[in-house]
């Protein structure tokens, strides 16, 4: 799938090479896309190489790689739907990176964030479908934003490092989700697998019209370009950059840079959070142990992938969707185990953040050639 | 979503049927062309609970005319849906096994909403009459495989004191913990069980230190109701305890310290439902049975197993599968004093009382809560 992806760049690279004023000025952009298409299409070939090891046919698979993730409407849709919690647990991680914090517990955020979500929806079952879905938005991403504020504010205020901190802070978040579904808020009815009262059809926010995939995709993707005006046309996101370039030269300036941690955590933990509501309106129904699925892990490898940008957040989640939605027809029609896509995953991972030792060494995009 | 077949593999293959079709004259499609799909939460080789699915589905694929599909790892969200849709749409799934308990609701009611002609067979879910009739949820009594157990255990121990690692204290976790020990007080009255539970259905790490701690406390026999009993069954064998199996058979893992196991036996129960189909029998929405429906087993006995605990055990396994032979006969009373069942009731298997236990019986130290 990537490689006709990737084919078009290299050729708008190649074709205006003659007028360097172009690549000056683009020269940056391309490199964006180019190197971590490069390092995809030779992450798919070492991917390629290694099912060969266990005699399988390669242009087989890269051929059940496009099938099941973007050959059929039925495919796009899956790969859509996969994507769409993994764009707003990626900003988990992206956003705070501007700060030069690496926050990891974004799996934490969507899990309180479904917990408050839930909450709030069974304590107004009289309000109408509306007001119930408002306040569900709001509950996930407060309960979100606060719940990575408490990692934000441990850093801030007692030195506590922030990536230690929300890593346990997901522990700490289902272990109280299990002890209240469990315990307090589970329905006498769920017997075997306990679970939350369910917050009832009427509540749900259903798929976009005309699709299958449900409206946490739109969510998603207006947060990842409100985020990215944030963060690049706005005060806010040049302080906060400024912060996380240097975060003494931000203070001597006069920047506020606690009140720009805490805020920032604040968004990242309620994109999560917002997630988590989603997980609950659209699919669950409820607060179950269901939810902890991983999203929120597999959003650190988006947002890594992406560079912290919130724009490339976007097309990288409908990557991994996609990897992940012809996992199944990996397994189906090549027999691979499970793990396959985990060692594609990788092999990505590490062929992308190798590529970063590329960034600015391609004397050719300097225009300098 | 036709169009999601018409790939050049799909029209060779199509051609291909249609030139064989006509050579040799007429030969049923329809029958030599039932795909059946298979979902399993964890890997289908880990000796336990998604293995005895996999065994199920291994049984299917011996048939003549039936295709399987296997997926693994499929976690319990809207990515189950995906993934039954993607049997459906991309490889003609006609019939398909979530095994999951936490597939069906709302996951598997949705799709057999969705596919109202396609069945859906589900483990371990309880169906009631507001379901769609296209689905199904099928469990065993796999309580009076561990009764039996039990006994063997109770005979084995020379300390008395048997071990128990649970993952979560529920009806169906605990009604194996109850019939466990009250088989083993057949055997020996002062017999005792310790159970622990580790709080999720697949907690390798939590099973090994409680498998551990167990045997320090002196108990010398174990089992186990997790998804993957191997670590409890390796661990165990290692430090010289013994061990009563559970799912599967993992007399492999530990030959000399493995007594006996309560297994399930999908191997007899998908074949059967596949015939039905065939006569046009409908499989009844709610399907549930014991050792004498083999649904469920009894693993071999070990060389560990004394001639008395055989013969006591095969006596027990005898009436149960002649039926009339009540487990959770009163009066019982519970590990707090409380009496649970009271003298002259007899609980049957079917008793929906015994859906909703919640308690541990006398003999067994350890709290549901």
């Amino acid at each position: 799938m990537t490689t006709e992806a990737a084919d078009p760049v290299e050729a708008v690279a190649v074709s205006p090479a003659a007028d360097p004023g172009f690549l000056q000025r683009y020269g940056t952009t391309i490199e964006y896309i180019l190197i971590p298409g490069a390092a995809l299409v030779g992450a798919l070939a070492v991917f390629g190489i290694f099912v060969a090891l266990f005699g399988k046919n390669p242009l087989d698979l890269y051929f059940y790689m496009y099938q099941g993730a973007f050959g059929t409407w039925f495919s796009w849709q899956n790969t859509l739907t996969r994507a769409a919690p993994l764009i707003l647990t990626a900003l988990c991680t992206a956003l705070p990176a501007q700060l030069g914090m690496v926050i990891i517990g974004g799996e934490g955020a969507l899990l309180i964030g479904a917990l408050s979500a839930t909450s709030i929806a069974l304590a107004i079952p009289w309000a109408p479908p509306l007001v119930v879905q408002i306040a569900m938005v709001c509950a996930g991403v407060v309960g979100g934003g606060l719940w990575i504020t408490l990692a934000g504010a441990l850093r801030q205020y007692r030195g506590v490092n922030e990536t230690i901190s929300s890593l346990l802070l997901v522990y700490i978040g289902l272990a109280i989700l299990n002890h209240l579904v469990e315990g307090v808020m589970r329905d006498p009815s769920s017997l075997n697998k306990p679970s939350t009262r369910e917050i009832g059809a009427a509540n749900m926010i259903g798929s976009i019209p005309g699709t299958d995939v449900h409206w946490g995709l739109v969510f998603g993707v207006v947060a990842a370009f409100a985020s990215y005006i944030l963060i690049y046309h706005t005060v806010f996101g040049f302080a906060a950059r400024v912060a996380g370039g240097n975060i003494r030269a931000a203070k001597i300036v006069g920047l506020g840079v606690g009140k720009l941690i805490l805020m920032i955590c604040f968004l990242a933990g309620g994109a999560a959070g917002l997630a988590g509501m989603i997980e609950v309106a659209a699919v669950q129904g409820r607060t179950n142990a269901n939810l902890a699925a991983g999203y929120g892990f597999t959003g650190i490898l988006v947002a890594f992938l992406a560079r912290q940008n919130p724009l490339a957040i976007i097309p990288v989640a409908i990557l991994l969707g996609g990897i992940s939605a012809s996992g199944g027809l990996l397994q189906r029609r090549l027999g691979l185990p499970d793990a396959s896509v985990l060692v594609l995953q990788g092999i990505i991972f590490v062929f992308v953040l190798a590529s970063d030792a590329l960034y600015g060494r391609i004397a050719f995009l300097k225009g300098k050639s | 979503m036709d169009f999601a077949k018409i790939s050049r593999r799909h029209l060779l293959r199509g051609s291909a049927a249609l030139t064989l079709g006509s050579v040799l004259g007429v030969r049923s499609a329809a029958a030599a062309d039932t795909t059946i799909g298979f979902i399993y939460v964890g890997s289908r080789d880990d000796y336990g609970y998604n293995q005895a699915h996999a065994q199920g589905a291994a049984a299917l694929k011996k048939m003549r005319g039936l295709k399987v599909v296997e997926e693994e790892k499929v976690p319990e969200t809207d990515a189950v849906e995906k993934t039954i849709e993607s049997m459906i749409n991309l490889d003609g799934a006609s019939l398909l096994f979530p095994t999951s308990f936490g597939y069906y609701n709302p996951h598997v009611i949705k799709m057999a909403n969705k596919f109202p002609k396609l069945r859906f067979e589900h483990c371990g879910g309880l169906w009631s009459d507001k379901d769609p009739k296209n689905a199904g949820s099928y469990f065993g009594y796999i309580d009076e495989a561990q009764y039996i157990s039990g006994i063997v255990a109770g005979y084995s121990t020379k300390s008395g004191k048997l071990g128990f690692v649970a993952a979560k204290p529920i009806p169906q976790v605990l009604r194996n913990i109850n019939a466990f020990t009250l088989g083993a007080k057949l055997a020996n009255p002062k017999a005792t069980t310790q159970v622990i539970f580790t709080g999720d259905w697949s907690m390798p790490v939590k099973e090994a230190e409680a498998t551990n701690s167990l045997i320090d406390q002196g108990v010398d026999v174990l089992t186990c109701h997790v998804d993957g009993p191997k670590t409890m069954v390796e661990n165990a064998a290692r430090r010289g305890a013994m061990v009563c199996g559970y799912h599967v058979n993992q007399s492999p893992l530990a030959p000399k310290a493995y007594l006996t196991g309560a297994e399930w036996n999908w191997e007899a129960l998908y074949p059967k439902f596949v015939k039905m189909i065939a006569a046009g029998e409908a499989i009844p929405n709610f399907y549930r049975g014991g050792l004498k429906e083999e649904i469920v087993k009894c693993s071999p006995y070990g060389e560990a197993v004394s001639a008395e605990a055989r013969k006591h055990a095969d006596d027990i396994k005898a009436k149960l599968i002649a039926g009339g032979y009540t487990i959770f006969k009163g009066p019982i009373m519970d590990n707090k004093g409380k009496t649970v069942i009271t003298a002259g009731t007899d609980r049957g298997q079917k008793d929906p009382e015994l859906e909703k236990m919640d308690y541990l019986v006398e003999g067994v130290t350890g709290a549901t809560s």
